[in-house]
C-alpha cells in the first residue's frame, strides 16, 4: 500500500503519463475528426468557425459514396480481391521457392538465391516502367489482374520463408523420405504446416501493402470501376472539391477493415512488421 | 581456438555416422531437375519478368529518348546530363532530402515514447501502443486526406485552435513556405509507430541490472538514458534509421493526395518519385524518368553505405 502511494506521487510517473496522454491524443484525434466529419452535412464541413459536432448524424453520406462518380463498393471489392490474390500467390509460390532454396540440392543454388536477394536492394519504382509494358503487352491494362500480377512475385517473401524453413530440423525430411514421401509430399504435408507462423506474418504484410498501395494502380488502371479504393480515393482530388464529408466516409470504410484485422491479429501483425523492415 | 584444436581428435570418433550421411546426401546431391523446376520455376520466372529483367531494361531506357509517336532512340548520356542540370530535378531532390531529414526526427521521438512505455508497472501500455501503431497500417491516401482537412486554411481545425489563442495560421498546404514542412510533419506522425514497436522490444532486452548499477553509482534518469539505454538499443536505432531513410526517399502518396495536380506549390513540394511518376506516365518521357529513378537508386545506395560506415562510430553491439 505505501508503495502504490509513493508511485502515485512520483513526479516522474506523472510526467510520463502526461507525455503519453498528449501523444495518444495527437495520434487518436485525427481518427476521431475523420469519423465525425464523415457524419456532417456539407454545410457543416465548410462552416467557419468549424462545427465540432454535427447537429444530425448524416448516415446518408455513407450511401451517397456508393454512387457512380466514386463507386466505392466496386473499388473496395477490387482492393479486397487484389489483396487476396496477391497474398495467396505469394504464399504458394514463395513457400515453394523457399522450400527449394532450403531443402533441394541443385547447381547454382547459392548464386540464384543471391540474385533473388539483390532484388530487395532496388527501390520498387525502378521496376515500374517495364512492369507497365509487360502488362500492356499482355493486353491487361485497366483490368483486375493487372492490380496484383507483379505483386504475387516477391523476393522478400521467398527470403522470409526460406529463413523459417531453415530452422526446421532436417530429420523431418529424412524420416518422411524413408516413409516414401516425394519432395512435394514433404513440402506440402510435413514442412508447410510447420512454417505457419511465417506464412501468417507474410500474408498480413502482403495484404496491408497491397491494400494501401497507390502508385502501381495509378499507373496500370484508369477507369473508376477498375481502380482499387486507394486510387479511387486519391483521384477525388479535384473532382469532389471540398466534399469532405464524402471523402471521410470513404476513408473510414477503407481503413476500417484493416484496423479490424489488426485488432483481431495484433500479435501476428507486430511479429510480421518486426521481422520485415516494413515493405 | 579451443574448438579448432579439439575437432581433429573428435572427428575420427564420429566419422562413421557422417559417412553414412554423406552417402545419402550424395543420392540427393542433385535433386532431379523436374522437382527443382516445379518448386523454383514459377517464382523465378515471375521475378525475372517483373523485377530482374526490368532493372536491366530501365537501365537501358535511361540512355534513350521516347518519341511522341513511339520509337525509342539511343541518346547516350543526354538524360543523365539533364538530370544533373535540370533545376526541377534538383529542386525535387532538395524537397526529398528535406522531407527525409524531418521524418528522421520521428526516431528520437519514438525512442522517448518507447522509453516511457517501458517503465515498469505502467498501465494502459497496450492502448498506447495500439494508438501509436494505427497510422502504420492506415492507408497513406486516407492519412493524406485527413490531414488535408485538418490543415485547411479556412475551416481546418488547426487554424481554428490557433485562432482561439489569437494566432492567424497560414494556409498550410498552399503556402510555399509551409507546404513541405506540413507534409513532413504528417510524415513524422505517420511513421512513429514502427520504430516504437521495435524500440519497445529492444528495451525489453536491456538487463535491469545495468540500470540498477548505474543508479547505485549516482546516475540520474537522464544520465542513465544516455549511458545505459541508448548504447544498448543503438543497433535498433541504426536499423530503423536505415529503413526510415530508404522509405522517406521514396515518398509519393502524401504529395499526390495533399498537393493537387495543379497546385501552385508543386515545385516546392514534389519529391523525386512524384517527378518520376509525372515524367514517365503523364509526360510519357520514359527515358528521362528512367535516368531519374536510377539516380535515386544510386543516392539510396550511397546513403545506406554511408550509414553503415558511420555506424562503427556510434553503434554498440553487445
Amino acid at each position: 500500500m505505501p508503495e502504490t502511494r509513493s508511485k502515485a506521487l512520483n513526479p516522474g510517473l506523472v510526467l510520463t503519463h502526461v507525455v503519453l496522454i498528449v501523444g495518444a491524443i495527437v495520434m487518436a484525434l485525427p481518427y476521431v475528426i475523420q469519423v465525425i466529419t464523415s457524419l456532417k452535412s456539407y454545410q457543416e464541413t465548410i462552416q467557419v468557425p468549424p462545427v465540432l459536432w454535427p447537429a444530425h448524424f448524416q448516415w446518408g453520406n455513407y450511401l451517397e459514396i456508393f454512387s457512380a462518380s466514386f463507386p466505392v463498393g466496386v473499388q473496395l471489392m477490387n482492393t479486397t480481391l487484389a489483396a487476396a490474390a496477391r497474398a495467396a500467390g505469394q504464399l504458394l509460390l514463395g513457400s515453394m521457392a523457399a522450400y527449394a532454396f532450403a531443402r533441394l540440392k541443385f547447381r547454382f543454388r547459392g548464386a540464384i538465391f543471391a540474385v533473388f536477394l539483390s532484388v530487395l536492394m532496388v527501390p520498387g519504382q525502378l521496376f515500374l516502367i517495364p512492369q507497365y509494358q509487360v502488362i500492356q503487352t499482355l493486353g491487361w491494362l485497366d483490368t483486375l489482374q493487372a492490380l496484383f500480377l507483379p505483386g504475387i512475385f516477391s523476393a522478400f517473401g521467398v527470403f522470409l520463408l526460406r529463413q523459417y524453413f531453415m530452422t526446421l530440423p532436417l530429420e523431418l525430411d529424412e524420416a518422411a523420405r524413408l516413409d516414401g514421401c516425394n519432395p512435394f509430399q514433404i513440402y506440402w504435408h510435413i514442412l508447410l504446416p510447420l512454417v505457419r507462423p511465417a506464412l501468417v506474418a507474410l500474408a498480413l504484410l502482403t495484404v496491408v501493402n497491397s491494400w494501401n498501395d497507390l502508385l502501381w494502380p495509378l499507373v496500370v488502371n484508369s477507369s473508376p470501376e477498375h481502380l482499387p479504393v486507394s486510387a479511387g480515393l486519391a483521384n477525388l482530388q479535384g473532382q469532389f472539391v471540398d466534399k469532405y464529408q464524402l471523402i471521410m466516409a470513404g476513408a473510414v470504410l477503407t481503413t476500417a477493415p484493416i484496423i479490424l484485422l489488426f485488432a483481431v491479429l495484433q500479435r501476428q501483425f507486430i511479429a510480421g512488421f518486426a521481422t520485415s523492415g516494413l515493405k | 581456438m579451443v574448438v579448432d584444436v579439439q575437432r581433429p581428435q573428435a572427428a575420427p570418433r564420429t566419422q562413421p555416422p557422417p559417412a553414412a550421411h554423406r552417402v545419402r546426401r550424395r543420392s540427393s546431391e542433385g535433386t532431379p531437375l523436374p522437382w527443382v523446376l516445379l518448386f523454383l520455376g514459377p517464382m523465378a520466372l515471375g521475378l525475372l519478368v517483373f523485377y530482374i529483367g526490368p532493372v536491366l531494361v530501365t537501365f537501358y531506357y535511361s540512355f534513350t529518348e521516347w518519341g511522341v509517336f513511339g520509337g525509342v532512340t539511343w541518346v547516350g548520356l543526354a538524360n543523365y546530363a539533364q538530370v544533373f542540370t535540370s533545376p526541377e530535378v534538383g529542386r525535387a531532390l532538395l524537397n526529398t532530402v528535406i522531407y527525409t531529414a524531418i521524418v528522421l526526427l520521428s526516431i528520437p521521438v519514438a525512442l522517448l515514447i518507447a522509453t516511457l512505455l517501458s517503465r515498469r508497472s505502467l498501465r494502459f501500455v497496450s492502448v498506447y501502443r495500439l494508438l501509436f501503431f494505427l497510422p502504420v497500417i492506415t492507408m497513406p491516401v486516407a492519412i493524406g486526406w485527413l490531414w488535408k482537412l485538418i490543415l485547411n486554411g479556412d475551416f481546418g481545425i488547426l487554424n481554428q485552435a490557433l485562432a482561439a489563442v489569437g494566432i492567424q495560421g497560414p494556409t498550410w498546404l498552399s503556402d510555399p513556405r509551409t507546404a513541405l514542412i506540413s507534409i513532413s510533419i504528417v510524415g513524422v506522425w505517420a511513421s512513429l509507430g514502427y520504430p516504437i514497436i521495435l524500440f519497445v522490444a529492444a528495451l525489453q532486452g536491456v538487463p535491469p541490472e545495468l540500470h540498477e548499477a548505474a543508479a547505485l553509482d549516482g546516475a540520474g534518469a537522464v544520465r542513465r538514458f544516455f549511458s545505459v539505454t541508448l548504447p544498448a538499443v543503438s543497433p535498433t536505432v541504426f536499423f530503423v534509421s536505415v529503413l526510415t531513410t530508404i522509405g522517406a526517399l521514396q515518398m509519393f502518396d502524401l504529395i499526390y493526395v495533399m498537393i493537387g495536380k495543379s497546385s501552385p506549390v508543386i515545385p516546392q513540394t514534389e519529391t523525386v518519385i512524384y517527378l518520376f511518376y509525372k515524367t514517365a506516365f503523364i509526360d510519357n518521357n520514359k527515358g528521362l524518368a528512367s535516368a531519374i529513378v536510377f539516380g535515386l537508386m544510386v543516392i539510396i545506395m550511397l546513403l545506406t553505405l554511408l550509414q553503415f560506415r558511420l555506424q562503427r562510430r556510434w553503434v554498440h553491439y553487445a
